[in-house]
């Protein structure tokens, strides 16, 4: 996982120095915001030329699934104060699924397994970043080492466990079209947004 | 522009994991907001796999991108593990570029 989280770190940070951020600015986001999904779609909508609203809701709601993490693993670690800020910060895919996946050895290991894939994905992604951003820095033109199709991909590889179902894959696809259409018809860097509303239409009726 | 980027997702972001914290249970019960959250994802997912391999600015391209996430795709299908996946789609697509074929 060390290294999935690793090479992932890393192609966040190159990323987001060619989309024009700062090195500065782009390891602030990983120490501060800290979910990668999230991260990459701010960076991403930035690169396709949107403007900080669209930026700041599409990583918005693409972070809306931490909020039910948090909730699954309020009761489990029980805390008051800073360390339940901390707690909340260190509250992403990894750490709820480590911690959750204990649950048959008891509350201790589940604080342990959260605590510690917490932690450690923490210390390895900011580090990752760093060495991404820097890297990019160094090297310049990102068409030149294929980053500009390694961050699609990214998405595609967070993407692909969650198709699940014939009903998810008819989704994913509505959502490709709509974008594409949306792309061509809105304001630059409106159309990732705007492609919620799929979702809000395909959830809206039930199965 | 960048730094209110920065500033306003961390923020966002950050609050919203707080907020799992704080808020009751039965806010999410709602079965309706709860099969939207599970789609949020992968409509924002697939939109931001098109949108970054298939366009510039307002008009839809076809270049080496589209190379770069066929073989991340054929990737996939072989159950190729993530970092493998992200690096197939970056050296085919670095190549093409290279080759002046994209």
């Amino acid at each position: 996982m060390a290294f999935t989280v690793g090479l992932y770190g890393t192609a966040f940070g190159a990323a987001s120095v060619a989309a024009g951020l700062s090195v500065l600015q782009t390891c602030l986001l990983s120490l501060l915001t800290f979910t990668g999904a999230s991260q990459f779609a701010a960076v991403g909508v930035v690169s396709a030329g949107g403007g900080a609203a669209a930026a700041i809701a599409t990583a918005g709601l693409l972070g809306t699934r931490n909020a039910l993490y948090g909730l699954q693993m309020a009761p489990r670690v029980q805390l008051r104060g800073w360390r339940r800020i901390l707690a909340a910060h260190w509250t992403i895919d990894e750490s709820t699924n480590v911690g959750i996946a204990q649950e048959p050895l008891g509350p201790a290991a589940v604080k342990a397994g959260f605590w510690l894939t917490g932690g450690g994905v923490y210390l390895f992604w900011n580090l990752f970043t760093l060495a991404g951003a820097l890297g990019a820095k160094a090297i310049g033109t990102p068409e030149v080492w294929g980053l500009d199709a390694a961050v699609p991909a990214a998405f595609l590889g967070l993407l692909w466990p969650r198709l699940t179902s014939r009903a998810t894959r008819i989704i994913a696809l509505s959502a490709v079209v709509f974008s594409l259409m949306a792309t061509a018809a809105l304001p630059l860097g409106t159309a990732i947004i705007a492609s919620s509303l799929v979702a809000v239409v395909a959830g809206w009726r039930a199965r | 522009m960048l730094w209110l980027i920065v500033l306003g997702t961390s923020l966002v972001c950050f609050t919203t994991k707080v907020a799992g914290y704080l808020i009751p249970e039965r806010w999410f019960h709602h079965e309706r907001v709860q099969r939207i959250n599970a789609l949020m994802p992968i409509v924002l997912l697939s939109a931001l796999v098109a949108v970054q391999s298939l366009t510039t600015k307002t008009h839809l391209v076809i270049d080496h991108r589209l190379g770069g996430i066929a073989v991340a795709l054929g990737a996939l299908l072989l159950r190729a593990p993530f970092p493998l996946v992200v690096l197939s789609a970056a050296l085919t697509s670095g190549l093409l570029v290279h080759w002046h074929l994209g």
